[in-house]
């Protein structure tokens, strides 16, 4: 029988009491168990089933996983469970990260942002997330906690592939952790999506600058982009190109280009490749232009 | 698969429920507590009929497993009301003509009645955030947004 809609398949539901006892679990049961924060992932794409998995682990009430902490000369660390509405509400991050705030805020819908983490949102690597471009331009790196105990994972080398991270059984990510970001820095996310709000995005672009006296051009940018690419992508070129070369119309657009060849999208329902290449072409543009005209001071 | 005890409270009454791994807290509130105005769109986070108060937070209860709400405080619809009178959005609904099918209305009035608790005078872009994942396939939007306007402005003068 097809029932318009099925249940949750069977699972059992594990709900470990510290990390250590978590991370122990999730080891000795390889392929069987996933740990989960929201659900608001997991569930729907075990319903469809595409993921069939014998345990979920509750990893969300673990050890300070619910902290937002801010040092003025640290930076910041948002722990694993911090919900996306209080990641767009927190005053801390709206003044110093106000691109993590921004890019939350594009997330669905209030009510699933009640369930949604950020870290969740990097652990799940779809190429869409729309957190993930500013977790990369802003340099975050992971707590992770393993069988081994805590080590650190930088985002640069995190993702593997769709759905695929460096992440092994026994690991749960702690928190994320951010450096300042850099003096005079100024950073955008431009989502498109075929409404204003609740999709996913056709593509993402992130772009992140500040001035450098070390740099050739007296600046430097960082770019990510989703949903062009079998993982968040980082196009190398296009930030050599602002570092390297004057910053002037045409080499914007030259970096623009840049960025666009380093795509390799997919056609799905959401857009063509063609027509996600030629979009991240035009962002990225649009997007440097105003950075620049911010960190610049319009010369 | 493992069965689990759960209390919580529901519309300020506490309930002791056995609850295996795989339910969620939108058939707990349906097929075993029979509380049947929450409603079941998508089942997938998409469109809002589900929506009911955590702990004073909307979720989708379509995506919250019931063992996942030990210990929680929960609102459904049913809860808005309180002593046969109808909550302030409630009436605000009925008055601007905000209801036709009604299949999105529970959910509805939860992101709202949740939008007026951490904001009491929202503005226009604020609510239409609020309601975002909230679809409504036959009233639409314009007088539902008005409906928000009244209930604020209502609350207001009884607060005087």
């Amino acid at each position: 029988m097809i029932t318009a809609h099925p249940g949750l398949p069977e699972f059992d539901y594990i709900w470990p009491e510290s990390l250590i006892e978590a991370s122990k679990f999730l080891a000795d049961h390889p392929g069987e168990a996933i740990p989960f924060m929201g659900g608001t992932d997991i569930f729907v794409r075990m319903r469809d089933g595409f993921i069939k998995s014998k345990y979920l682990v509750d990893v969300k009430c673990l050890e300070e996983s619910d902290r937002i902490t801010f040092d003025p000369e640290a930076g910041l660390s948002l722990g694993a469970a911090v919900n996306m509405n209080r990641v767009i509400a927190s005053p801390e991050i709206q003044q110093v990260y106000p691109l993590l705030s921004e890019a939350a805020h594009t997330v669905a819908s209030y009510q699933l942002r009640t369930r949604a983490t950020v870290v969740g949102n990097l652990c799940n690597a779809s190429p869409a997330g729309d957190t993930t471009g500013a977790c990369v331009v802003l340099d975050g790196t992971l707590l992770v906690h393993g069988v081994d105990g805590f080590r650190t994972e930088s985002l640069k080398t995190f993702f593997l592939g769709p759905g695929k991270t460096r992440l092994k059984p026994g690991d749960i990510v702690r928190a994320i952790q951010f450096p300042l970001p850099p003096p005079g820095y100024s950073a955008r996310y431009y989502k498109l999506g075929r409404n204003a709000s609740g999709d996913l995005a056709i593509v993402g672009v992130t772009v992140l600058g500040f001035p450098d006296d070390s740099a050739p051009s007296g600046y430097r940018f960082r770019i990510a982009l989703a949903s062009v690419a079998p993982v968040p992508l980082v196009p190398l070129e296009a930030e050599k190109i602002l570092t390297n070369e004057p910053i002037t119309p045409e080499n914007i657009t030259k970096a623009a280009r840049a960025a666009m060849d380093a795509c390799n999208p997919i056609s799905d329902v959401r857009g063509s490749a063609r027509y996600r290449k030629l979009m991240v072409r035009n962002l990225t543009e649009k997007l440097i232009r105003e950075v620049w005209q911010k960190i610049g001071n319009g010369r | 698969m493992a069965n689990h005890r759960i209390r919580l409270r529901i519309n300020g009454n506490l309930e002791e429920v056995e609850a295996p791994s795989n339910m969620t807290l939108l058939q707990l509130l349906r097929d075993k507590l029979a509380l049947m105005g929450t409603k079941n769109g998508c089942s997938a986070g998409e469109c809002g009929a589900c929506t009911v108060m955590m702990n004073g937070e909307p979720v989708n209860s379509c995506l919250v497993l019931a063992v996942e709400c030990e210990g929680s405080e929960i609102i459904t619809v049913e809860g808005l009301a309180q002593d046969g009178r109808l909550d302030q959005v409630q009436k605000a609904l009925i008055e601007t003509g905000g209801v036709q099918c009604g299949f999105c209305t529970p959910g509805m009035l939860i992101s709202i009645r949740a939008l007026l608790d951490r904001n009491p005078n929202p503005g226009e872009t604020e609510i239409r955030d609020a309601i975002v994942g909230n679809l409504c396939r036959c009233t639409g939007y314009l007088r539902v947004i008005q409906a928000v306007h009244e209930a604020s402005k209502q609350q207001t003068i009884g607060l005087v």
